[in-house]
């Protein structure tokens, strides 16, 4: 397929690694945001190909594993009422509750279905006058633009039941947060692309200058990852903290401006719970007050609702780079992505599961 | 959710007031919104997000970027590091 197969030739690949070695003389520390890459990165083993000296980390940029479990609670207590179509994406299903999951919602009982597309949410709410739809609506900068269509979709066509439950968490922020701790190790980024594709890169500018850490716009086929890898590790042996495109064929500086232009007509900025992190200052949207009413917090009264973490569970600091899943002592042995402890260990994109589902770490006995 | 697939736009129309369009994945079409690609033609590549065009893909910046990355492998054949390791001293 044209855009794919040449970026994965593997010849070029070792090819940029052999120069990712020839150029590194130091051990360099970097993390990529996006779980979508940290599941690259692990399939086709680009950790265990680069030069010693270049470690990964793996990054917060998982909306599932992000997503906090009050929230989580809240999408089952909603689910489970009585004449209500709850919607969702796939890889939020098996994501576990303080007590359950929305399969378990589902096999009790309740209308929960998994959609592709928001608009495919928008449609069963037409054809579902005497339900309230509801849609889970979480996601980074890259969901933003079709979540906020849904909604001025429904406004347009007069619905009164439909509604989503937010969670949408922005990248900036969580940089800020990760840079700014005594703790961090981190001393490059290789910046998410589809969420660039959509917001440019021009907010990374002043994080890379303030903090003196370079970045890389990063794509996702192998060839991309190591020409994101390759383009920090020039920067970072030459002293440089700029924030560099390597990923130009889909990536802007200025980004999809009509899609920023519709986010921000329907989402304003707000403090969000970062599961595993905790609140980080500014990093989410939620509806504006002119879309309340579309708002399922407030259309749902589900009460008071107390959650409760696996104490074993060391999520927190591995999406924020400091440790790796097998780090963790319940990694492969109490928490499998069966029995998932973590919300890393149910998505696809959270690292726990990538090195699960590749063997990293299962069998150093 | 996040890993956005790019696909080869093969039909553009209009449905409930959005620019929509079909696009075909290696040999699967989706229908998808194009709303936040008002430039797309029949024709151009597009990253896909949950049924959304979010970007369309530039052929001459891709291969401009294959083209360095090319130019870097050659360079390694010529001073005879190849795919070796070990940078020579
Ligand atoms: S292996 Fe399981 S328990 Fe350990 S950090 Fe990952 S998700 Fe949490």
């Amino acid at each position: 397929m044209k855009y794919v197969n040449e970026y994965r030739d593997a010849d070029l690949v070792r090819g940029v690694i052999a120069e990712i070695s020839r150029t590194v003389t130091r051990p360099w520390t970097m993390m990529e945001i996006c779980g979508g890459q940290t599941h690259a990165i692990v399939r086709h083993g680009i950790d265990q190909l680069l030069p010693p000296e270049i470690e990964l980390v793996h990054g917060p940029g998982c909306p599932v594993c992000v997503t906090p479990l009050e929230l989580i609670d809240k999408a089952l207590a909603i689910a489970s009422q009585p004449d209500v179509i709850f919607c969702s994406y796939g890889d939020m299903l098996r994501v576990p509750g303080s007590h359950a999951d929305l399969f378990s919602v589902r096999a009790a009982g309740g209308d929960v279905r998994v959609i592709y597309t928001p608009l495919d949410a928008v449609r069963i709410a037409q054809e579902n006058p005497d339900k309230q739809v509801v849609f889970f609506a979480i996601g980074f900068e890259t969901t933003a633009p079709a979540n906020v269509m849904s909604v001025v979709q429904a406004k347009a066509l007069g619905l009164t039941n439909y509604s989503i439950l937010v969670s949408h968490v922005r990248v900036p922020p969580a940089i800020h947060a990760i840079l700014g701790s005594p703790a961090n190790r981190v001393q490059g980024f290789l910046l998410a692309g589809h969420v660039c594709a959509v917001m440019g890169y021009w907010e990374y500018p002043p994080l890379a200058e303030q903090y003196g850490v370079p970045m890389a716009v990063t794509g996702f086929e192998p060839l991309d990852i190591v020409q994101g890898i390759l383009t920090n590790v020039r920067q970072l042996e030459a002293g440089k903290t700029n924030v560099e495109n390597a990923y130009p064929r889909a990536v802007t500086l200025e980004g999809n401006q009509p899609a920023q232009k519709m986010v921000r007509q329907v989402f304003a900025d707000c403090d969000r719970k970062w599961r595993g992190i905790g609140t980080i200052p500014a990093s989410g949207w939620r509806l504006r007050p002119e879309f309340a009413q579309f708002d399922a917090e407030s259309r749902f009264d589900v009460g008071e609702i107390h959650t409760e973490e696996s104490p074993l569970c060391i999520a927190g600091e591995i999406l924020r780079g400091m440790k790796k899943p097998v780090d963790c002592t319940a990694f492969g042995t109490e928490c499998t992505p069966q029995h998932p402890l973590g919300a890393t260990m149910v998505s696809t994109e959270g690292a726990c599961a990538a090195y699960y589902h590749y063997g990293r770490g299962l069998h150093d006995g | 959710m996040c890993l956005g697939i790019p696909g080869k736009i093969v039909e553009i129309n209009e449905s409930g007031g959005l620019k929509m369009g079909k696009v075909d994945f290696g040999g699967i079409t989706r229908e998808a919104c194009l709303e936040y690609v008002p430039e797309a033609k029949v024709g151009d590549y597009t990253v896909i997000h949950v049924g959304f065009a979010i970007s369309l893909l530039s052929e001459e910046e891709a291969l401009a970027s294959l083209a360095t990355l090319q130019e870097i492998i050659d360079l390694e054949e010529e001073l005879g590091v190849g795919s070796s390791d070990e940078a020579q001293a």
